[in-house]
């Protein structure tokens, strides 16, 4: 698999910072990184990963489906709503924020919706929990968040379209 | 070595070498600690804490898989407070298990439930709905039923570390994680099976054995594997004359629990549909069956007429029939059919070898030594392909003692994983080539060397003498292809050559030669297959054919004789690296004869049975051991399932032999000659018939 030039530069300079001998050490970052870059792991880049640090393809695999925050083989969408209902969050309305977003969204747990845009996952402690309740949207947290505010980001979201 | 380390366990004192593991010293001293993911020979992970001890002054329960023992540490296996611990790990791994023991084909030899039997772990505080996943097929060898895995990474580490091929891996996590396969859905790989037999449990199961019968409704026969010339020993499961399973879970023989698909799975040939059952004699142009004592009477009254009008007779002997067999065939044309031509099918250049050798002792390699030696030279062979058994020990050696491996190869293969250096060469070209890794080979303590057919006639005095100048010691293994190809070598199959390689009075025709002799008039094939790529120059000859199937040379026959399969045998046999083990007699197909009985009651109707001696195999492998020089190995070690190496020659040879007849038939780890193609399993296989020298790319690192 060929890549993009960009991701190209940015395999080598991730695969650089670990000595050779230990070049698998590189799979997470190169994965989360192509999952950004690419806005999905497709199995050829499985491959390509795997023959970059040396592993086998069902090697990249056990380590994509470990981490939740790398999506295989289900790409999610461009947004990734990421909604707490652990033990701090569900004390102060974690839940109800869950059941909010999939009826506003009509979305489930790990669906996308139809045009790929936005997708829903209902996930344990993301360490935000003095600031309970938390959302995660890709990267971005936001703390203390009630149910308007919820409506308010995912509507910004489909206007950041 | 440093010095031994002092401890105690359940108040007994002990002495280790440093490093080692408890389990391993608690099992040297009889103490069983209980364990599922430990397992000797492979890496530690420490997954499944059943293998809980207590060690004063640590102040929680350590793992004795990766707890090496310490100066003057003091154990204890087995505690109320252990059990405790046990028990509740077996709550746990109990939590989703389905608790199928009366269907799952594990039941009865189940690693899991001989320790809930011990622990008494029946009883689940667990009242939640079990995660269920259904069971998958991965490939006509392999199932996977995940609700049964416990997690413990024995077939993710044999098919990685083991056999190098790396085709399982662990997706998901916490209480969903379980075994994938490297495409998904399926499996590519070498379908060896030996994740299968590794697993504890029922949840990997394979489609030969699964749902068939109880593993103590079995009776289970140690022998050895029929296909390659490795000579994997194997235990077959065997239930009315039809072999269930083959694996070698008692760890005995040359190659431990090693078996390749062929070993254990591809003995389905012995109840192909097409076996032949009974003898038959062309009539009218036609094959019509006839009884046995027909069949021999007319066998014998023909040969006896050529034989008196001094007419030539050719005979053909086999790769894959028992030492007594092919000393019994060879005796008999000889001396009673009074023909030199006799010959097979060659493969290696076996007699180049021990020719230049001259007698040298220690210059043959075991199957153990490639396990031992610090480095190994592999030149034109895919071994992961073609010698499947030797291939396993010396990765094992590289894993375990750090070997080195070399290869010069005609394209990518296995080894490439860890060699130390690898030269491509063309067939042919191996010698020339070596000398890009002499500096390298020269540094090594000592080499064993490992050669296929493309190394033949001066080559093979070329390569020793290449061994001999790198002042190192170098010990060889000449390839040959089947089960029984260096017996056949060793008991004379050869015109130019009497047992124990001694030079023939006088030279009768070889194989080609008799295939090309317009006036052959008899031509007796046992377990052979020449006419499949060959035609018979002598339109009249009168042919005989014992074989299991009716081959295309068997189709040419005027009669021909169902044998018995290796599995339905007494004998010996004789390995790649000459080392000779005993057979036992697994099952029966009704109708067929051993050929060592053919044979003898052939000779009985020809008045010659006093001349033969009789035609059992105990009896001729006596005089094996008298004649054959070489073959006086102690009965004891065979007797008890072990291989003992044949001495060599004791001196050169002396007899030139044309490397033109040597010719490997290239087998995969799919094919296996004429009994390959009767194996339903190995042709219904993803990867059948495979090819050589794909190296990492037969592994499939084109994933999904
Ligand atoms: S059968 Fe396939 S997956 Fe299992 S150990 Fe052998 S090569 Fe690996
Ligand atoms: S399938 Fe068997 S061997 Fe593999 S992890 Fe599960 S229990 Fe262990
Ligand atoms: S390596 Fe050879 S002898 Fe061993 S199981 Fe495979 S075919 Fe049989
Ligand atoms: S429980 Fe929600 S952030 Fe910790
Ligand atoms: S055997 Fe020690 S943790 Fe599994």
């Amino acid at each position: 698999m060929t890549l993009p030039p960009e991701l190209e530069q940015k395999f080598s300079e991730i695969i650089g910072k670990y000595p050779p001998q230990h070049k698998r050490s590189a799979l997470v970052p190169l994965l989360l990184y192509s999952q950004d870059a690419l806005g999905k792991i497709t199995p050829e880049l499985v491959t390509e990963v795997a023959r970059r640090v040396g592993v086998f393809p069902v090697q990249v695999e056990e380590v994509l489906t470990y981490y939740s925050m790398l999506h295989f083989p289900k790409p999610m969408g461009k947004y990734h709503v990421q909604i707490c209902t652990n033990v701090s969050c569900q004390l102060t309305g974690g839940p109800e924020l869950w059941e909010r977003a999939c009826k506003k969204l009509g979305l489930g747990h790990k669906e996308v919706s139809a045009d790929g845009l936005i997708s829903l996952e209902e996930v344990e402690c993301i360490g935000a929990c003095s600031w309970a309740p938390a959302i995660q949207i890709n990267y971005d947290f936001h703390h203390f968040v009630t149910p308007e505010k919820l409506d308010e980001l995912l509507d910004n979201l489909r206007q950041l379209q | 070595m440093a010095d031994p380390v002092k401890l105690t366990i359940d108040g007994i004192a002990v002495e280790a070498a440093p490093g080692t593991l408890l389990i391993e010293v608690a099992r040297e001293m009889g103490k069983e600690i209980p364990a599922f993911c430990y397992y000797e020979g492979l890496t530690q992970v420490a997954a499944c804490r059943m293998c809980l001890v207590e060690i004063d002054g640590m102040p929680k329960l350590m793992t004795a898989c990766t707890q090496p023992v310490g100066e003057g540490m003091v154990v204890r296996t087995e505690t109320p407070k252990l059990a405790e611990a046990r028990k509740g790990t077996l709550e746990f791994l109990l939590t989703n298990h389905p608790l199928d023991c009366p269907v799952c084909d594990k039941g009865g030899e189940c690693e899991l439930q001989d320790m809930v039997f011990r622990y008494g772990a029946a009883e689940s505080r667990y009242v939640e709905i079990k995660h269920h996943h259904e069971e998958q097929q991965w490939s006509p060898v392999v199932y996977f039923d995940p609700a049964r895995c416990i997690l413990c990474y024995r077939c993710v580490r044999v098919c990685s570390e083991g056999m190098g091929v790396n085709a399982l891996g662990i997706v998901q996590r916490g209480a969903y994680a379980e075994i994938a396969p490297n495409h998904t859905d399926h499996l590519n790989c070498d379908e060896c099976g030996a994740c299968i037999d590794i697993c504890p449990v029922g949840a990997l199961t394979s489609d030969s054995y699964r749902y068939q019968t109880r593993p103590w409704e079995m009776n289970h026969v140690g022998t050895v594997c029929t296909h390659c010339s490795n000579g994997c020993k194997t235990t077959l499961g065997v239930r009315n004359d039809q072999i269930l399973r083959g694996n070698n879970r008692d760890r005995s023989g040359i190659n431990g629990e090693f078996l390749c698909v062929k070993g254990r799975y591809a003995f389905d040939f012995n109840e192909s549909d097409e076996r032949l059952t009974t003898p038959m004699i062309r009539k009218g142009g036609k094959l019509e069956p006839a009884s046995w004592s027909d069949a021999i009477r007319f066998v014998a009254g023909k040969f006896k007429q050529v034989a008196d009008a001094g007419r030539r007779i050719g005979v053909v002997g086999s790769a894959r029939t028992t030492n007594e067999e092919n000393y019994y065939l060879q005796k008999f044309a000889r001396q009673v059919l009074g023909t030199q031509s006799i010959d097979h099918q060659r493969s290696g250049d076996v007699v180049t070898l021990l020719d230049a050798l001259a007698g040298r002792q220690n210059a043959l390699a075991t199957v153990e030594d490639l396990y031992q030696s610090k480095a190994v030279l592999v030149i034109g062979t895919d071994l992961a392909q073609q010698h499947p058994l030797l291939h396993w020990q010396i990765r094992a050696n590289w894993r375990h003692h750090g070997a080195h491996t070399y290869s010069v190869t005609a394209g990518p293969v296995r080894e490439d994983q860890h060699t130390v250096g690898a030269v491509r060469a063309a067939e042919g070209q191996e010698i020339a080539a070596l000398e890009q890794l002499r500096a390298q080979l020269a540094a090594e303590a000592e080499l064993a060397i490992v050669f296929g057919d493309s190394v033949k006639g001066d080559a093979v005095r070329q390569l020793v003498a290449f061994g001999d100048s790198l002042g190192i010691p170098v010990k060889y293994v000449c390839l040959v292809d089947y089960v029984n190809s260096r017996g056949a070598l060793d008991m004379g199959l050869t015109p130019e050559l009497e047992p124990g390689y001694r030079a023939a009075a006088d030279r009768g025709m070889t194989l080609p030669q008799m295939l090309a002799d317009e006036h052959l008039a008899a031509l007796w094939v046992v377990n052979a297959d020449p006419l499949r790529d060959g035609a018979l120059a002598a339109k009249d000859a009168f042919v005989v054919v014992q074989d299991l199937f009716l081959t295309a040379t068997a189709q040419r026959a005027d009669v021909v004789l169902p044998s018995a399969s290796l599995y339905e045998k007494q004998g010996t046999v004789t390995n790649v690296c000459g080392e000779v083990q005993r057979l036992k007699k697994a099952a029966q197909t009704m109708g067929a004869k051993a050929d060592l009985e053919i044979i003898g009651l052939i000779a009985k109707e020809m008045g010659a049975a006093a001349k033969m001696g009789p035609w059992m195999a105990d009896k001729v492998f006596t005089e094996v051991q008298q004649v054959v020089a070489g073959y006086n190995v102690p009965l004891p070690v065979l007797a008890t399932g072990g291989a003992a190496q044949t001495a060599p020659p004791s001196a050169k040879i002396g007899v030139e032999t044309d490397p033109a007849l040597i010719r490997s038939a290239r087998d995969t780890l799919f094919t296996s000659g004429t009994l390959g193609s009767y194996s339903r399993k190995l042709d219904s296989l993803l990867e059948s018939p495979g090819s050589l020298y794909q190296g990492e790319d037969a592994l499939a690192l084109t994933a999904q």
